[in-house]
């Protein structure tokens, strides 16, 4: 038997289909290269801030109110889009708002892709009366609105949590909430692949050669469900920061000394009636543009990834 | 039709019992329920006999028992926070959310259903390729945003508007309407706009799929081919066809109603449930939070057994073989 040579990476990533799909969708390329700008724009947050938004001390009072593309009073500086209340200038503020939103985006899908994929692998696997309990509980999970959920989350821990700890504790919580509330997708979309899997020859077959049954979920029946939990994951993504954004406008997220978009937005409201429009416009408009693009990301693979429309 | 119909009753009884144990469990295990009632300066006596007088030391399944006992006779405890019962409470504050889910309920249905039946007929046409390409930007837009949105340009800028509250409202009883005055009126258009966005564009967009997927079947092509008008073929075949799906959808769409009249209530300072719910969260007052969960809780319930109900009257194949099962 001669060898054949494995091949490289980037020769892999040359032929699949996916790459092919991406290079003829213009939609997809263009969300692509928006989402990583603002990946970057967040990552670097403290590099490229003319301001530490989070840190009061930095803040000048005179420089309150300055119009976008004017200097401010107090510091002379130049503000790009104006400034709030407190002078805190609103492109580093957006900097930092963007790099809390995108963490507690990251974090909660990570966290809820975790449960589910758990869940749904040993309710697949597994079967009987596990299998019916799990899938009974995400059935009624997934009939009431996420944003419900992340909210009664957030209100019991509130309950459990001494209130002196309220504020440090907030980023976790809010993580907890949201990651809570989206479980089920992942469970049951991970259950009907598993059931499918279960029954093929490859599966048998570990299991003739004496695999364990949690082995042979996460080394081999995992990687053939990976697929349509990563189309999940990328819509998720773009749920899971308006569902942020819409609970630290509710004045029940993050917190105003680590302000996410959506605290911004909520701050930057009370200005809008006097005409101060800048301090709730770009925050408002990052977060269109953001959900915009991951959704229009998340269609293209969900359609490329679907052998039908092949 | 009999069994199908108990075993959906039963199903919505096992529902409704998991979510009032939750509401139980939030009220009974989380914060100190005696705490929260006596203050600080209590003696330990004082807290043993309220304990006992309420019923914290039986078991925990007698406690339930109650719990579902007063709940059924509409009692929910009082709320930390405000000192009032929780029942007087939802009942001040049900009418506001009623008419605003309703009203908005009921827009984006017949726009929806409209739109969807329009786009999906004139597939090429310019005007369904605006309406598409605006719908997009509704699924993907935060409501609180369009809410903003609405109000700086109809409140804020233009002055046409109010942008809380219900205004003038008429009482009937308990009931309270803000359809009968002027203000009241007004007051309901921005967040009624608002509400009925997101659930018009999802109801347009999948009426739009499912007449589209139907158009391409067999049998729509026999009827042209038979020569029967266009309006007969669009509404008497194709429609029909695809309203099953969509009644399903549509169904399970008034438990976002419920989310979004969150969201919109909050912007709009709209004094209805949603508004109160989300106050409740912020100060951890668990009565009025386990309350709202059963509350929406039943609405769902509720609601899944009417479209269950409504399979029946739409798709003659169920009851046909509901019939032949039953012999």
């Amino acid at each position: 038997m001669t060898d054949i040579p494995r091949p490289t990476f980037s020769q892999r990533l040359n032929d699949s289909d996916l790459w092919l799909s991406f290079k003829a969708t213009p939609v997809a390329m263009v969300a692509a290269c928006v989402t990583v700008f603002i990946f970057l724009l967040a990552l670097f947050a403290p590099l490229i801030s003319p301001q530490n938004a989070f840190d009061p001390a930095a803040l000048n009072l005179m420089d309150g109110f300055t119009h976008p593309m004017e200097r401010g009073i107090g510091s002379n500086m130049l503000f790009a889009l104006g400034s709030d209340a407190q002078g805190r200038d609103m492109l580093s503020a957006l900097f930092y708002g963007t790099r809390v939103s995108l963490l507690v985006g990251f974090c909660s899908v990570a966290f809820s892709m975790t449960l589910g994929i758990s869940l749904g692998l040993i309710a697949g696997y597994v079967g009987g009366r596990t299998e019916l309990i799990i899938m009974r509980i995400a059935d009624i999970q997934l009939s009431f609105p996420a944003i419900l959920i992340a909210l009664l989350v957030f209100g019991v821990a509130r309950g459990l949590i001494p209130p002196n700890q309220h504020e440090t504790t907030a980023l976790f919580v809010i993580i907890f909430a949201i990651g809570l509330s989206h479980w089920a997708q992942y469970a049951r979309t991970v259950r009907a692949s598993a059931m499918v899997e279960r029954n093929k020859d490859y599966v048998h077959a570990a299991r003739l050669i004496g695999i364990r049954g949690l082995p042979i979920m996460a080394k081999h029946i995992l990687p053939n469900v990976m697929g349509p939990v990563l189309v999940i994951s990328t819509i998720n993504l773009a749920l899971a920061v308006i569902e942020e954004a819409t609970l630290s406008f509710f004045g029940v997220g993050m917190p105003v000394t680590q302000p996410s978009l959506g605290t911004l937005i909520r701050f930057g409201q009370q200005f809008l009636v006097s005409g101060e429009w800048w301090i709730l416009f770009f925050p408002a408009l990052t977060i269109v543009i953001l959900g915009l693009a991951i959704n229009l990301l998340g269609d293209w693979l969900r359609d490329a990834m679907n052998p039908k429309l092949r | 039709m009999l069994g199908y119909l108990i075993r959906s009753v039963l199903q919505a009884l096992m529902v409704m019992l998991a979510v009032a144990f939750i509401a139980f469990s939030m009220f009974r295990y989380v914060g100190d329920p005696v705490a929260s009632i006596v203050g600080q300066d209590a003696t330990l006596k004082d807290r043993q006999e309220l304990a006992d007088s309420l019923g914290l030391n039986d078991p925990m399944l007698l406690q339930f028992g109650r719990f579902i006992g007063n709940a059924a006779q509409g009692d929910f405890g009082i709320s930390y926070r405000q000192g009032r019962p929780v029942a007087a409470l939802l009942r001040e504050r049900l009418p506001a959310t009623i008419e605003l889910a309703v009203i908005s309920g009921a827009i984006a249905l017949i726009f929806g259903l409209g739109l969807g039946i329009y786009t999906a007929l004139r597939r090429e046409g310019i005007a369904a390729n605006i309406v598409m390409s605006l719908s997009l930007i509704g699924v993907s837009l935060p409501t609180f945003l369009i809410g903003i949105g609405l109000i700086y340009i109809f409140g804020v800028t233009l002055r046409w508007l109010p942008t809380f509250g219900r205004g003038e409202t008429v009482a009937f009883g308990w009931w309270t309407t803000g359809l009968l005055t002027e203000s009241g009126r007004k007051s309901l258009v921005l967040p009624v706009i608002t509400l009925a966005f997101f659930q018009l564009t999802l109801i347009m967009r999948l009426v739009r799929s499912e007449m589209l997927e139907v158009m391409r079947a067999d049998y729509i092509r026999f009827a042209r081919a038979r020569g029967l008008t266009d309006g007969s073929i669009n509404f008497r075949h194709a429609l029909k066809n695809t309203m099953i799906p969509v009644v399903t959808i549509t169904g399970l769409q008034l438990g976002s109603i419920v989310a979004f009249a969150l969201v919109t209530e909050t912007v709009f300072n709209w004094p209805g449930l949603g508004a109160l719910f989300v106050k409740s969260v912020e100060v951890v007052d668990i009565p009025v939070m386990g309350a709202y969960l059963m509350f929406v809780g039943m609405i769902f319930v509720i609601v899944n057994l009417i479209v269950d109900m409504l399979y029946f009257l739409i798709d003659p194949r169920l009851r046909t073989g509901a019939k032949s099962q039953g012999r």
